[in-house]
């Protein structure tokens, strides 16, 4: 009936009509942002308040509870944001660490054949992950670790290990010459990936098994003990020490765990590994029955089966979800602000930001760098999941 | 997979209805904005005795609390009109910025760099204090001067923690400061024994040391280590409204000076003293120069009262907290408290 000019026109002009929304949202959107932006600027302006990041360079005049760089009072806003980082990272790392481990442990209880471990971690998975994060944080600080002896009544165990509710403490080992140490360090662990390397091309060349585990122990201690000779390493121990000021006992010396560290450690890393037990639970669940059997019948026996068959599969699985615990692992260690843990939010979203008024400047720097934390995570935990990904033929 | 159509409509009117709902956002209108709201939002803190503090009724009392009254009874006639907002000493400041109280009553030191920082206006001084520290009995510390190795709990984000590391500095003693975002919290961790040594402003020692399990076990040091002029704060860029927070102050304490009471107010109506008219609003027309009724500066005395009678039913040495006047007495009587005329 149209003649296929009309048609094209038609279709063309409906093709346009279908884009015309999109345009207008796209530029509404852009619209939004800038309004927010000269908005902010008003306002500001308003206020006689001027948007900067001068600051950064202005001395904080405030001290905090720990540090891993040195820091006091005269260091700048950029240095106590540093602070902060590295406390930050310091409770995430070690959080990272011990939820991964716990919660492999506790996932594999989990398909436990013996009743009480299957129960028990249950029992574990259950609560820890059904319990609101905060609460637990809470918990561990103000119930646990405030029923903690007092300095004069401290729980000693000989000298290395001292806990009382302002701290624990331990030795600390001082080395002289340590580089030594670290050198014989690198050189075994070159040794043992070059070993392990051998082993698997004797194993797929020849089906003999090399016990790697047992020669790199054995490698590694004899290589510490030489180069420890011929470096002359020596160390000393500093054991924390009763220091008293009038009635005030004090420990000082030695390394020191702040209780808000322990605890906001210990829950973060419970409450997480919880998680990552399900997930390797699931992953586990995953591989199907015929796999296992197939590898009884080629005579693998149960940890060969457990080594070599079902974890590198299951691990395809675990990786992705257990990625998002380790975001959020780092996330939640922000709420390190309600038991005075000085961590990033608490340090430089909380006390500079009070200190200085700069909440647009400051937040904003937080944002992005919490933002680049957690992209650097799943970054890394992607590439090793490509790595260990089907790799379809 | 599906494509998901999206109601570009709907979409549109959201956005729209945003834009105009920022752009709206801060009138210079405060007290307008309290008129027709009907009642007053003042910022308080999350509890110290005498100052701001919610009974088990919820009923807020304190010689803080008293000025957000004075203020509510000057605009709107009524002192009960108020809505009170606890905050951290961290949050005070960005909470009255982005205008969700209209004054920070909360025992906020004023400073130079807050004053002229932070967009916000110090109307005066309601309290005059200095930061002092608190110790165990048991430590046998008698001087300010002994401390060191010690851990010091504290509130964040306040002047305290800026004097503190002077003090210590200048003393070359060493400390630890463990720090709270919640008063309650840092005394807390002191009583609990985390901290030897709770420091703040003295007034809130007093205060908050009723707190702690068995306030007797506790002594406060004799040295002041700072000036910590307490004051009430309002957004900077409304002059009117720095005006009538800056003016009921100065009645209170004038009122005062004249021995202008509750209770006596309506006696001294007929009185020929014209200071005391132009207190009275009978003389005059200061309401005018604030936007206010004439009776603005009758309604905070009848309805609130002066600041010496503030004072002694809040943190006077009759109530728990016991702080003597000293130098939050009138200028006439040995203290520094001097209101500028009110005429």
């Amino acid at each position: 009936m149209f003649s296929s000019n009309f048609k094209n026109n038609l279709k063309k002009n409906l093709e346009f009509f279908n884009l015309l929304p999109q345009l207008v949202l796209i530029f509404i959107l852009i619209f939004l942002i800038y309004s927010f932006i000269i908005n902010t600027e008003i306002n500001l302006k308003s206020r006689n308040l001027n948007f900067g990041f001068d600051f950064l360079n202005t001395n904080t005049g405030f001290d905090v509870q720990f540090s891993l760089i040195s820091y006091d009072g005269s260091s700048s806003f950029l240095r106590v944001y540093f602070v902060g980082l590295l406390n930050t990272l310091l409770v995430a790392i070690f959080g990272i660490f011990f939820a991964t481990i716990l919660g492999f442990v506790i996932g594999v209880s989990r398909l436990s054949s013996n009743w009480i471990i299957n129960k028990l971690s249950l029992v574990y998975v259950e609560i820890f992950r059904n319990v609101p994060l905060i609460l637990q944080i809470l918990f561990f600080y103000f119930v646990v670790i405030r029923s903690f002896p007092n300095p004069e009544k401290s729980f000693i165990i000989l000298n290395f290990f001292i806990a009382n509710l302002q701290g624990i403490y331990i030795p600390k080992f001082l080395f002289v010459n340590f580089s030594s140490i670290l050198f014989a360090l690198l050189i075994s662990l070159i040794g043992i990936i070059i070993l392990k390397r051998y082993a698997n091309k004797i194993f797929y060349d020849k089906g003999k098994i090399i016990p790697v585990i047992k020669i790199s122990l054995f490698f590694t201690s004899v290589i510490l003990i030489l180069f420890s000779l011929i470096g002359q390493v020596s160390f000393t121990i500093e054991f924390p020490k009763i220091v008293k000021n009038f009635g005030i006992i004090n420990y000082v010396g030695g390394v020191k765990l702040v209780p808000e560290f322990i605890a906001l450690l210990f829950s973060l890393s419970l409450y997480t590994s919880a998680f990552i037990a399900e997930n390797v639970r699931a992953g586990i669940l995953s591989i199907n029955k015929g796999q296992k059997e197939a590898s009884r019948s080629l005579g693998l026996n149960d940890s060969q089966t457990l080594k070599l068959i079902i974890i590198p599969q299951a691990l395809r699985v675990i990786i992705p979800p257990t990625t998002n615990q380790y975001l959020n692992l780092t996330k939640n260690s922000s709420l390190a602000t309600t038991i005075g843990y000085p961590d990033l939010a608490a340090v430089f979203a909380g006390t500079a930001l009070s200190q200085t008024g700069k909440a647009i400047e400051i937040i904003f720097i937080v944002m992005m760098t919490y933002l680049t934390i957690s992209l650097l995570i799943s970054f890394i935990l992607n590439l090793y999941n490509k790595k260990i990904a089907i790799i379809e033929r | 997979m599906k494509k998901i159509r999206i109601n570009s409509f709907a979409v549109l009117a959201f956005v729209v209805t945003f834009i105009f709902t920022t752009f709206n956002a801060n009138a210079n209108q405060t007290r307008e904005n309290v008129i027709k709201r009907g009642s007053l939002n003042c910022g308080v803190s999350q509890g110290v005795p005498g100052f701001s503090n919610a009974d088990a009724s919820g009923k807020w009392t304190g010689l803080d609390v008293d000025f957000c009254r004075a203020l509510a009874a000057a605009v709107l006639g009524d002192p009960n009109k108020v809505k009170y907002t606890p905050l951290s000493a961290k949050d005070r400041f960005e909470v009255l910025k982005a205008g969700d109280i209209d004054v920070l009553a909360r025992n906020t030191t004023w400073t130079l760099a807050r004053d002229g920082g932070l967009a916000v206006e110090f109307i005066g001084v309601n309290f005059y204090d200095g930061q002092g520290f608190l110790v165990r009995k048991a430590a046998n510390i008698n001087s300010a001067k002994k401390l060191n190795n010690v851990k010091v709990c504290l509130e964040t984000g306040t002047t305290t923690e800026l004097n503190l590391r002077d003090y210590f500095n200048a003393n070359k003693l060493k400390y630890e400061q463990i720090g709270f975002t919640k008063a309650d919290d840092a005394v807390a961790a002191y009583d609990a024994g985390r901290c030897e040594v709770y420091t703040t402003d003295k007034s809130g020692i007093a205060a908050n040391r009723t707190k702690t399990k068995n306030p007797a076990d506790h002594i406060i040091l004799p040295e002041t280590i700072s000036k910590e002029p307490l004051g009430p704060v309002v957004r900077g860029n409304d002059e009117n409204w720095v005006n009538i927070a800056r003016w009921t102050l100065n009645v209170m304490i004038e009122a005062e000076e004249y021995n202008v009471t509750k209770k006596n107010i309506d006696s001294l109506k007929s009185t020929t003293d014209p200071v005391i008219k132009r207190l009275l609003g009978l003389e005059g027309d200061l309401g005018k120069n604030l936007n206010l009724d004439n009776n603005w500066s009758y309604n905070i005395v009848k309805l609130v009262g002066n600041y010496g009678e503030s004072y002694e039913a809040n943190v006077g040495t009759k109530t728990p907290v016991n702080l003597p006047r000293a130098l939050n007495a009138s200028w006439r009587k040995g203290g520094i408290l001097y209101a500028p005329p009110v005429r």
